[in-house]
């Protein structure tokens, strides 16, 4: 029973985050746009717009080779993958186990070096210009992910996520500034691997600070849906982590029965559109910075990460 | 027969083929590499059998010093290496096949690349001091040899210089370290060193030497300075041989004398260890980052990697030191594991380097471009390389990064605070790197590889030879196996492990799924099979269903890049180029990295000029003082040269006061 419980979670959360995550890009766009007053387009739109590019032909430049046509499934897949493995209503996903924190973290780096190699590609400047600035920031954002991690395993004493997410929920894990290092860390290497404002704009297009839309510039059709489909994905994993690991309250525990699920899904979609706003908020308010200002606002997140770990380190001592 | 007899007469067979090249000259070099590979799996398959029984066995030889002979022995330690030597020289070998069929001069290379192999066996078959220091030298000199192999080129030459020099430098401090674990009886037997330990402080000197000796010969920061240089400068399967599995014979030394003849350190010098490799691991890998030039980027990669495998070796000294033989363990197991991942990857990738420059003619990145038209199955192998290198799932580079993350991880047991503050900052350094070695090879493969020919011999390359690409196919399945099944690969060198620290990670082999454990399942699991199985069935399924249900068809089309018509293949983005933001971030402090742009006047029409300069800060800060020092001594001495006899007869008579002085002064 218990075992399939545990698989029906995993296939559902499988089948929700897909089906999730552009909704949640659609939803952050509608509050972007009644912030500033307007109308905004539906929050299906970005469904909309996948589901056309899937039905066109899709577009390949002469010099690209079989990695520019390979990599958006791969691209796509890596991002699920990871998506299906952070725990977002329940802690009892089947399949769990198979990767900590880190694996997930570098299957997200995955998706990046395909991106990348794709960007390079085609062999145009604007291919190579992304690809060389999304390599830098995550040269920064990286090491700031590991020490976050290094907090949160001190901190529950597993880099596993459903067990990080079990302890922070309990009851001995009080407010601890190490912790709250380590959220607004998150927060800012979440902002950076997204893409988001003030690291990149989503919404840009031809500009010279533009990092993932040069990257992606030359596809079309059908792997341009996988793309932006696996970009949403990014956005959502990345919402949840941080609701998981910070703001895991209500979610449901192994052994719960179906109405703990339903009411844990839910919170959960609560929580995304709680951090959707917040996001859509933060990106109303705050201009885009200069690209060689980003190490510096990565720079950040990487000594936080690493005063948390001290931090921490000092308090067991005492 | 016992394994330590097999591989001391696979050895000897390997050092007798140098004498056979000679007398059978150039014509012979297919067969002579080709039973150069059989004699290397057959090393292997000694190595791994050795390894499975988990037994030592030794040997006595009536060679080497006239009354003592030469000891011999293969215990789980050399058994892991002699795995590893076999199964990288066999590639390398194999390649040779076919690397050196258009060779001019066969005889530069052919007497000394077998013989090499046979020179690094019994450096890890030796027992005795003496004859570890023998084959060691021999190694030196027979490796020495084969960087030298170009030797018309004049940069070649200076790479043979330089490295001779640092092997002798090393070889100084290997002599000496053993000369103080001898101690005053001269027990010079692996035996008698283990049964007599030394004093605690003598045990840090020790260390420090095999630093210095090991640590020179392993490219650890600061005695790298050879590697970028000597490593690109011999023929590939060379590089391959000298970047894969020489470095790992130098880890092999540290590892004997650190785990095995020593008793365990104090902490400070487990800390030491993990700061140098955490060192070595951002320096080596940023040098890649900026360099032009493909074979350099790879050796100065090779830099990173030991500085990985001696990160995770000091934290097994520091874990022994404070007493936690099970945590010592996993990152010994973590280092053992590195060392083999990083045997396959670079082999594979030395090799493809090779196919390359075969192809184009040229070692500089930014002449290459596009290369996967021309060369698919050397692109392909080549992708793999790269990715398994760049530390990403599900490939075996990730499987022991993340091992040694866990072992990172699990510093809070630490006693000391020192430590525990250190071993983190020491991640994030390793986080760093890993991040950086990402960048690194999309650079690499980018311009290499993909986009558009850049000249016009990339855009003829021919494809690799067939030898070349099976052995890389070879060692493409090493990634891919011990990616998705490394609990097999764990199980396999626990032996070793628990030769070293007394204990073994938890047997894999019987988690489900094959999932790695390496402390227990509460604490962080990892599993490489399940992982790669959903990255390829969702991306599989992903296709299938698009293609089926929504869209398949396909136009080629002129790239579209903003509205921008196809502009030359020069207004790609380059080595230089791609480099330029990690050069501006992390090369400004790092490497002294300086853009200086150099506009004509106005009404001038001579090109603007951008010059960067970026260089290695150990020249700076470490050799070029040394060298100025060296020189001003001997200038000094000069003066001594040309005497009067008088003077030269109160220098002696002086130096005999002197030295009856310092007698009776001892006495």
């Amino acid at each position: 029973m218990g075992l399939i419980l545990s698989l029906l979670v995993q296939g559902v959360q499988m089948a929700l985050v897909v089906a999730l995550a552009p909704v949640l890009t659609g939803f952050v766009r509608k509050v972007k746009a009644r912030l500033t007053r307007r109308q905004g387009a539906p929050v299906l739109q970005p469904w909309r717009d996948i589901l056309k590019l899937l039905r066109k032909e899709a577009i390949v430049a002469d010099s690209a080779s079989w990695v520019f046509r390979a990599a958006p499934y791969v691209i796509f897949a890596a991002t699920w993958v990871a998506a299906a493995l952070v725990p977002t209503f329940a802690t009892n996903l089947q399949f769990s186990w198979s990767a900590d924190l880190i694996a997930i973290v570098a299957l997200l780096g995955l998706a990046r070096f395909a991106l990348a190699l794709a960007g390079m590609d085609v062999g145009t400047a604007f291919g190579g210009l992304g690809a060389s600035r999304e390599m830098l920031f995550a040269t920064v954002a990286e090491p700031a992910m590991l020490l976050i991690t290094f907090t949160l395993a001190l901190a529950a004493g597993s880099s596993q996520l459903s067990t990080i997410a079990a302890a922070m929920a309990g009851p001995e894990m009080g407010l601890r500034v190490s912790l709250g290092m380590a959220l607004v860390a998150l927060t800012l290497v979440a902002l950076a691997e997204n893409g988001r404002i003030p690291v990149d704009n989503p919404a840009t297009h031809l500009e010279l600070t533009m990092v993932h839309e040069a990257m992606v510039l030359e596809y079309s059709g059908r792997h341009l849906a996988m793309i932006e489909l696996a970009a949403s994905l990014k956005l959502l994993l990345s919402l949840s982590l941080i609701g998981c690991v910070f703001f895991p309250w209500g979610m449901a525990a192994p052994g719960d029965g179906v109405t703990a699920h339903l009411t844990a899904a839910g919170l959960w979609g609560a929580k995304l559109a709680l951090g959707g706003t917040a996001l859509a908020i933060s990106e109303t308010a705050v201009a885009k910075m200069r690209v060689f200002r980003v190490p510096d606002f990565l720079g950040v997140a990487l000594m936080l990460g690493l005063l948390g770990t001290l931090l921490l380190f000092v308090s067991r001592g005492l | 027969m016992p394994p330590v007899d097999a591989a001391a007469l696979i050895a000897g067979a390997l050092l007798a083929l140098g004498p056979a090249a000679l007398a059978f000259g150039g014509r012979a070099r297919g067969a002579i590499h080709a039973a150069a590979t059989l004699l290397c799996l057959l090393a292997a398959e000694t190595g791994g059998a050795a390894l499975l029984t988990g037994t030592t066995t030794t040997l006595t030889l009536p060679i080497g010093l006239p009354w003592l002979g030469a000891r011999l022995a293969l215990d789980p330690l050399a058994a892991v290496f002699v795995l590893l030597l076999g199964l990288g020289g066999a590639a390398a070998s194999l390649s040779s096949i076919g690397y050196y069929r258009h060779d001019p001069a066969p005889l530069r290379s052919l007497p000394f690349q077998p013989p090499f192999l046979g020179a690094m066996l019994a450096v890890l078959l030796a027992a005795d001091a003496f004859s570890f220091l023998m084959a060691w030298e021999v190694m030196s000199l027979l490796s020495w040899a084969l960087v030298m192999v170009d030797h018309r080129d004049a940069a070649t030459r200076q790479a043979g210089f330089v490295y001779l020099a640092m092997a002798a430098f090393g070889t100084l401090a290997l002599l000496l370290a053993f000369g103080l674990m001898a101690g005053p009886a001269g027990g010079y037997g692996f035996d008698a060193i283990r049964a007599l330990p030394p004093a605690p402080l003598t045990v840090a000197a020790i260390l420090g030497l095999m630093l210095l000796g090991a640590g020179s010969k392993a490219g650890l920061v600061p005695l790298h300075v050879w590697l970028p240089l000597a490593h690109p400068a011999a023929p590939s399967p060379v590089s391959a041989l000298m970047s894969g599995v020489m470095t790992k014979v130098a880890v092999y030394a540290f590892l004997r004398v650190a785990f095995d003849l020593l008793p365990p350190a104090p902490w400070w010098a487990g800390s030491a260890v993990i700061v140098l490799g955490a060192g070595s691991a951002v320096l080596g890998i940023l040098l890649a980052v900026v360099e032009a030039d493909m074979k350099r980027a790879l050796a100065c990669s090779t830099i990173e990697n030991i500085g990985v495998i001696f990160a995770a070796t000091g934290l097994a000294l520091a874990f022994r030191s404070g007493g936690m033989p099970a945590l010592a363990a996993l990152a010994l197991s973590a280092a053992l594991f590195h060392a083999l991942n990083h045997m396959a990857m670079k082999s594979l990738l030395f090799l493809g380097a090779g196919a390359v420059l075969h192809a184009t003619g040229t070692r500089m990145l930014d002449r290459m471009g596009g290369l996967i038209h021309r060369m698919p199955a050397t692109a392909a192998l080549m992708l793999l390389g790269v990715t398994a290198i760049a530390a990403l799932p599900p490939l075996n580079g990730f499987a022991s990064e993340w091992l040694v993350f866990q072992a990172v991880l699990a510093s809070p047991a630490l006693p000391q605070p020192a430590l525990q503050m250190l071993v983190p900052a020491a991640g994030g350094l390793l986080a760093l790197a890993a991040a950086l070695a990402a960048a690194a090879f999309v650079r690499l493969y980018g311009v290499a590889f993909l986009g558009r020919p850049r000249t016009p011999e990339a855009a003829a390359a021919p494809e690799a030879d067939r030898a070349t690409l099976a052995a890389m196919g070879a060692l493409a399945l090493l990634c891919i196996g011990a990616g998705l099944l490394p609990g097999l690969v764990l199980d396999l060198i626990a032996p070793a492990a628990r030769q070293l620290t007394g204990a073994t990670l938890p047997a894999q082999a019987h988690q489900p799924w094959l999932t790695l454990v390496p402390v227990s399942a509460a604490r962080g699991t990892y599993n490489g099979l399940l992982v790669g199985l959903f990255v390829a069935l969702s991306a599989g399924l992903a296709a299938g269903v698009i293609h089926r249900t929504a869209s398949r068809r396909l136009r080629r089309a002129p790239a579209w890049d903003c509205g921008f018509p196809q502009s030359l293949p020069d207004s790609q983005y380059g080595a230089g180029s791609f480099a330029q933001p990690i050069r501006r971030v992390l090369g400004r402090p790092l490497l002294n990295a300086r853009e200086t742009v150099h506009m004509p006047p106005p009404g001038d029409p001579s090109p603007a000029r951008l010059t960067v300069t970026a260089a290695d800060p150990a020249w700076a800060a470490l050799y070029a003082p040394l060298g100025r020092g060296i020189n001003a001594t001997a200038a000094y001495a000069n003066r001594f040269q040309a005497l009067s006899i008088r003077r030269y007869l109160s220098l002696v008579f002086a130096s005999l006061v002197l030295l009856l002085l310092g007698l009776a002064l001892w006495g």
